[in-house]
């Protein structure tokens, strides 16, 4: 049983299962932060409080690392394998009207993404997880306040503001073709379901890419 | 209609090939492509010099034995058709046209354009049938087979082998053809008997004789003369982990 | 005349082969795997035959051109495959099929041969559709069968346009089967140069590695030719490009009997000619002619397009004919119908040389969907070539060679005059007659090769069981590669201007004017001397580049066409030779006033089968008579 992850079509499996689930956290991820949106941030501090002190978050966390490490390491594996498969290229090749950019270039749009979930993890994960972040009270509740640290960061260094809607792009992009490849790997597909999958994939990647370029271009431009 | 010709020379498996220029004045638009490549031929081997092989056979595309990159994509550029198929009155007065032949470590160049695709002869012997000895069978209709099903087997079945999945995809991946086989079978009852003993070895072959994996950019799809679609690969994947569960 | 021994068993028809199995003698499974079978060719004969023998235990080499034996032309079968399943409930019986070949092939088979064929024709079904070949169903989830081709029952097993491709898949998958078990190996991009006959007996044959061009020598107890017809000697035809005559020729040059030569099927429904450069002829499936109606304008030279021609200026000439079939007539009456008409100048397209087959009622009728269905990847294949969509415009089609009945003489145990050599499918000539009717190619073929000579071959191979391994280096594989080395290096040294495509083409033309539809003893005698000149012009004036010892497409043609150019002349001896006219050979000195064929059964009842009797020597026939038991012999009419 375990041997089927070291088949292609089994790394691919791992690659469909950790991709799922860091979309399912994306989904709640981005909904947290549109509460960045609604009032002078009470709302959105208390969400993030919630979500620091949440227990079942605290298990759920390394095994988000755990998603991401897989999701990088057999992305790389097999495309290293899948380099040595042509070791003649051809000399023109052309477009055949149906494969779009992102399902030829996910590893380049996979990297590009790391990078800039680097520095999106040095901007805010690390500072509040190990940083000094100010408090908030509220009532008899304190809190980090993580509303200071975004709007600080978006209304104060506007290239952060254009680096993060260029990273949401190229997420979207990602998730785009990733969506609707997951669950063909699963083998949840059929001529019916392709179609559909397709389509939700592409409204999957467009809350996801318009969403989290939202909050930083509401911060530049409204703030 | 003129056309200037690159095309791919290579003596054989283990010299270096190189592109060379061929010009062609007289072509007629009801021309095949290969009926094209004829005349190149016919008029380089009155020169003298050696003319250009590929594999070609029935010329109604259907024995898969014709396969040639062409500008770019595999069988050129019309939908659902194999280069022997493929017609002149595709391509522009005037044009140069690349000619290469399909590029995989799993097809290895035999010359010019003729390739080494017996990968897939290998991949079918790994599994690619019912097990029943002639003399065996039941009667035909003693197994009724919904309509569906039987249009599936007929959809899949028409897969010609040529390796266009193969030469489209980045990767150099069989997926389309494996998946197409085991859609195939997987339609009719008696074809289900060995079903996941069939997925597992077809695939172990398939990843042993060096193909990529699929990242589903659905090039072989749109390539394959036969329109055999991805869906058929989700199927794949479905036999195979399935099959691999209850290991 | 004392040679030919058919070896028919006695006793009623329906009996023999259940009576004759009975004789027939076995191997021991234990002995089958010390026994070598050689086959040549994978088309539905050679893998039907291959991996049968390897599934009784056989020790089989197996042989193509081809890069896999998935490509072997069986692959381009359209129409379908009959039995006599009787699905359809419409009287249909093994009796009837035979009759309808019987009578299909114009009385110039053995009955005991076509009864046969038909007897074994319903396993062939059974057996496909238990290795998964999608037969075309109904709702119901039961096999749907269509009428094909000039009979009245619904007999064909069919699978959209593409029969012959999704059974040799069939085929395919179970000869691989056989390969991954070991019992069968397979040797692709091999051409079999010649056959190794030793003390009379067929033990081997030198085939070229197409690769590397080296010269192999294979030996086994029997060797079993399933290479297919001639049919690409008249260069444009609806077969392959690379099919070809040389194995059949070879073994005829080594002591087998070649049986009506000149019977050639030429199919009435191929798109026509469109340019010089074409290089073959591709077949629409006679099953359109089940919905399409074939016509011409009444007018001479009509300037109009097809659909601006109205109802009552069209010559639907089949239909006016042969009212009782109309445009349902067997191939060889449509073929030559569609040439009256072209020759008498009523021929349509650029070259007046094509007839319409229209499809506009039939869409009108039941629907474009139900055309679609039923038709719609010949519609594609069709428009792809002509760039006109047979959906608005009526396709335009004109006859083209296609199928040999005639080919090497055999028993009925499929053995050849040289022991220890088979013939089955079309490479022998047993079942068709002068003329074969649709859809029964494909069931003769898987018939012989699944349920026949498995059979037969054991009785032979039972006397073997003692003779080991037989060695490759005795002197009879000695001379027999010198001889195929000798005969490259000739080739190859001729250094002359001509290439082997142009030789070829002339040769075509020759055969396809004085040898092809119609033919006539002026013609026919004018063709002899013809070949004669091509042959010694392209001894002296072939060209073929690079060497031999390399993959060498043309060497490949050249070699075929040498072959070809002798067996052409053997042709035309045997049409010279049979002054009747019978089923697709029509001698105009042998018909009706009405212009149809004449047969002359008091003298021509017979299987014309031909001797080499040496370079440059007229052939020796020798006949063997057939005696019709079960059927009354009568004129073959379609009104």
């Amino acid at each position: 049983m375990i041997e089927i992850f070291s088949s292609s079509i089994g790394k691919k499996l791992i690659m469909s299962i950790t991709g799922l689930f860091l979309m399912l956290f994306l989904l709640v991820h981005l909904t947290v932060n549109m509460l960045l949106l609604v009032g002078d941030g009470e709302v959105f501090n208390r969400a993030a409080s919630f979500m620091a002190t949440n227990p079942a978050i605290k298990i759920i966390e390394p095994l988000l690392a755990i998603g991401f490490v897989f999701h990088i390491f057999y992305a790389t594996i097999i495309t290293l394998k899948n380099r040595r498969t042509r070791p003649v290229g051809y000399s023109t090749t052309s477009s055949n009207g149906l494969s779009t950019w992102s399902s030829k270039n996910m590893y380049i749009l996979g990297g590009t993404i790391l990078i800039f979930l680097v520095i999106h993890l040095a901007n805010f994960f690390w500072k509040l997880k190990f940083g000094t972040v100010e408090p908030i009270t509220y009532g008899n509740e304190t809190m980090a306040n993580t509303y200071a640290l975004v709007s600080g960061l978006f209304i104060s260094y506007w290239w952060y503001d254009v680096l993060y809607v260029i990273g949401a792009i190229f997420l979207g992009l990602h998730l785009s073709h990733g969506f609707w490849a997951a669950f063909q790997t699963l083998g949840w597909n059929g001529t019916k379901w392709l179609k559909r999958l397709e389509t939700i994939a592409y409204v999957y990647a467009a809350i996801i890419g318009t969403g989290f370029s939202i909050i930083p271009l509401y911060f530049l431009l409204f703030k | 209609m003129k056309v200037k010709l690159r095309i791919w020379r290579q003596k054989n498996s283990q010299s270096k090939g190189k592109f060379e220029v061929y010009e062609l004045n007289d072509v007629a638009p009801d021309m095949s492509f290969l009926e094209m490549l004829d005349s190149l031929n016919q008029r380089l081997v009155k020169e003298g010099k050696s003319p250009v092989a590929f594999d070609h056979d029935c010329r109604e595309g259907i024995c898969g034995s014709c396969g040639i990159y062409i500008n770019g994509r595999p069988h050129g550029n019309d939908h659902r058709t194999t280069t022997c198929e493929l017609r002149m009155r595709r391509f522009k007065d005037g044009e140069t046209i690349t000619v290469e032949p399909w590029r995989a470590a799993a097809f290895p160049v035999v010359k010019d354009l003729v390739v080494d695709r017996s990968a897939f002869d290998k991949i079918i012997q790994a599994g690619g049938y019912i097990s029943v000895n002639a003399g065996a069978a039941q009667d035909a209709n003693s197994i009724p087979v919904p309509k569906h099903n039987a249009d599936v087997a007929f959809d899949t079945a028409s897969c010609i082998g040529c390796g266009a999945c193969v030469a489209a995809c980045k990767n150099a991946s069989a997926m389309l053809f494996v998946a197409a086989k085991i859609t195939h079978l997987a339609q009719f009852p008696q074809g289900r008997v060995e079903a996941p003993e069939r997925v597992k070895r077809m695939v172990a072959k398939m990843d042993e004789l060096g193909f990529g994996s699929c990242t589903n950019t659905r090039a072989c799809e749109a390539e394959c003369p036969k329109g055999i679609s991805i869906s058929t690969i989700a199927k794949l994947n479905r036999e195979y982990i399935t099959a691999k569960l209850k290991d | 005349m004392t040679k030919l021994n058919a070896k028919i068993p006695e006793g009623p028809l329906a009996d023999k082969w259940t009576n004759h199995k009975a004789k027939l003698r076995l191997v021991n499974p234990a002995n089958r795997r010390k026994l070598d079978i050689i086959v040549v060719g994978t088309g539905l004969a050679g893998s039907s035959a291959a991996s049968t023998l390897g599934e009784l235990g056989y020790n089989v080499k197996v042989f193509c051109y081809q890069d896999s034996p998935r490509r072997a032309h069986s692959v381009a079968a359209q129409g379908g495959i009959n039995a006599a399943k009787n699905y359809k409930n419409d009287n249909d019986s093994v009796y009837r099929l035979f009759y309808d070949m019987i009578k299909g092939g114009d009385f110039r088979a053995r009955e005991a041969n076509v009864y046969r064929a038909a007897e074994v024709s319903n396993l062939v079904i059974d057996h496909y559709t238990a290795l998964g070949v999608p037969f075309a169903r109904d709702y119901g989830g039961l096999i749907e069968n269509r009428s094909f081709g000039g009979v009245q029952v619904s007999r064909t097993f069919y699978a959209k346009g593409q029969t012959g491709q999704q059974c040799l898949i069939g085929a395919y998958s179970a000869l691989s089967r056989q390969i991954d078990k070991g019992t069968v190996t397979m040797y692709p991009r091999r051409e079999m140069m010649d056959l190794v006959v030793i003390d009379g007996k067929a033990r081997g044959i030198i085939v070229r590695n197409l690769i590397t061009g080296e010269i192999e020598r294979h030996s086994a107890h029997a060797v079993v030719l399933a290479t297919g017809g001639y049919g690409t000697i008249y260069y444009l035809s609806t077969l392959a490009l690379n099919s070809n005559g040389s194995a059949a020729w070879r073994a005829h040059k080594r002591g087998a009997l070649f049986a009506n030569p000149s019977f050639v099927q030429i199919h009435p429904t191929s798109i026509p000619v469109l340019n010089d450069h074409q290089c073959k002829l591709t077949l629409m499936s006679e099953s359109l002619r089940n919905d399409g109606r074939v016509w011409v304008p009444k007018q001479k030279g009509d300037p109009r397009k097809p659909n601006e021609i109205p109802e009552d200026e069209r010559d639907y000439y089949l239909e006016r004919r042969y009212p009782a079939f109309g445009n349902l007539v067997p191939r060889d009456v449509a073929s030559r119908a569609a040439k009256e008409r072209c020759d008498a100048g009523y021929g349509v397209g650029p070259t007046g040389l094509s007839v319409y087959l229209d499809f506009r009622d039939a869409i009108q009728k039941k629907g474009r969907k139900y055309i679609e269905e039923n038709y719609g990847n010949l519609f594609e294949m069709y428009e792809k070539i002509t760039g006109e969509s047979p959906y608005e415009v009526p396709m335009r089609i004109y006859p083209a060679g296609h199928y040999t009945m005639g080919g090497l003489w055999v028993d009925y145990n499929l053995m050849t005059t040289i022991p220890g050599l088979y013939a089955i499918g079309e490479a022998n000539f047993s079942d068709h007659g002068a003329n074969r009717l649709g859809a029964s190619s494909l069931m003769q073929t898987s018939g012989d090769g699944y349920f026949i000579l498995p059979y037969t071959i054991a009785d032979y191979l039972a006397d073997e069981i003692k003779t080991p391994k037989i060695p490759t280096s005795t002197p009879e594989f000695d001379s027999a590669e010198k001889e195929v080395k000798d005969r490259i290096q000739r080739l190859m040294s001729i250094n002359g201007t001509e290439t082997a495509t142009s030789f070829h083409k002339r040769l075509g033309k020759i055969m396809w004017d004085y040898c092809g539809m119609v033919r006539n003893e002026e013609g026919l005698k004018k063709a002899l001397g013809l070949l004669d000149e091509l042959k010694v012009e392209f001894w002296n004036n072939l060209k073929i580049p690079d060497t031999a010892g390399e993959l060498n497409q043309e060497l490949e043609k050249a070699s075929r066409v040498a072959d070809f150019l002798e067996l052409g002349k053997l042709m035309v001896y045997d049409a010279l030779n049979r002054r009747e006219s019978c089923g697709a050979h029509f001698r105009e000195e042998s018909q009706t006033e009405t212009g149809e064929a004449k047969r002359d059964d008091e003298n021509y009842s017979y299987v014309a089968a031909w001797e080499f009797a040496g370079d440059g020597n007229e052939p020796i026939l020798h006949k063997e008579e057939l005696k019709f038991e079960y059927v009354k012999l009568q004129e073959r009419s379609y009104k």
